[in-house]
């Protein structure tokens, strides 16, 4: 068990922090000689929602879960599908159009399953980590998917 | 000799016997729908998760507008069949929305 635990350390790259995401950082770690695909996704702050324009999102986590459950999400992931490694860095704290919100990273053998592995990981983030965006408009503000 | 209990005395223990405050925290939405990142509530004895949804629907009832409402005891989201602590952390979670 200890062993399992110490190989996943090795191989999967957890951060969550108000400072300015780093996507090469993400690529690096990821990068390994038995991996032929590395797939991206940086998730990016868009200028407006459904014809509204946005000033600004302001992003909060619940920090020891949201840690957590990236772990566990990125765990899962490594179950699912062939990851050599994968690195999940998502920013919390106020950010302005065009900043980054999220990076994910795999590596795996072959690209089909890179693409298919970061698409789980982002779509489970998306579900189940602990974090919170509010989008700031020019004339009000809403939490982003509270109400049905 | 043994000192006599004044009438108050006496109930707030009666009422420790059956009631049970825990601190809540709160975030996104729900920080704002409980007025603070916490909250204390009061349950009744050998509370579940279940016992705290109703106590907050009636102190709270815009959260029951809520897409959703997730419960985490200890930083790991709940069953309703959950009982809770004393000095359990309990964290209301509204609807997700990072990436």
């Amino acid at each position: 068990m200890l062993v399992v635990t110490l190989i996943m350390t090795i191989m999967i790259d957890i951060q969550l922090t108000d400072q300015p995401l780093q996507p090469q950082q993400c690529t690096d770690f990821v990068l390994k000689a038995g991996a032929g695909a590395i797939n991206v996704f940086i998730g990016t702050v868009r200028d407006h929602t459904q014809g509204r324009r946005v000033v600004r999102l302001e992003y909060e986590a619940y920090e020891p879960m949201a840690i957590a459950e990236m772990r566990k999400m990125a765990e899962a992931t490594m179950q699912r599908f062939p990851v050599q490694c994968i690195a999940i860095h998502h920013r919390v704290g106020t950010l302005h159009i065009g900043d980054v919100a999220v990076v994910i990273a795999v590596s795996t053998p072959h690209r089909a399953e890179a693409f298919e592995a970061c698409r789980y990981a982002i779509d489970t983030l998306k579900q189940t980590v602990p974090i919170w965006k509010k989008e700031i408009f020019e004339d009000g503000e809403v939490w982003v998917a509270a109400h049905p | 000799m043994v000192p006599k209990k004044s009438y108050s005395e006496l109930s707030i223990t009666f009422n420790q016997l059956l009631y049970m405050q825990i601190k809540i925290l709160a975030f996104g939405i729900a920080k704002e729908i409980v007025g603070g990142s916490t909250a204390v509530i009061a349950l009744p004895e050998a509370p579940t998760v279940e016992n705290l949804r109703g106590v907050l629907a009636g102190q709270y009832p815009a959260l029951e507008q809520l897409a959703s409402l997730a419960i985490a005891v200890n930083g790991t989201y709940a069953t309703d069949d959950q009982c809770l602590q004393p000095n359990d952390e309990v964290v209301l979670i509204p609807p997700v929305s990072g990436g």
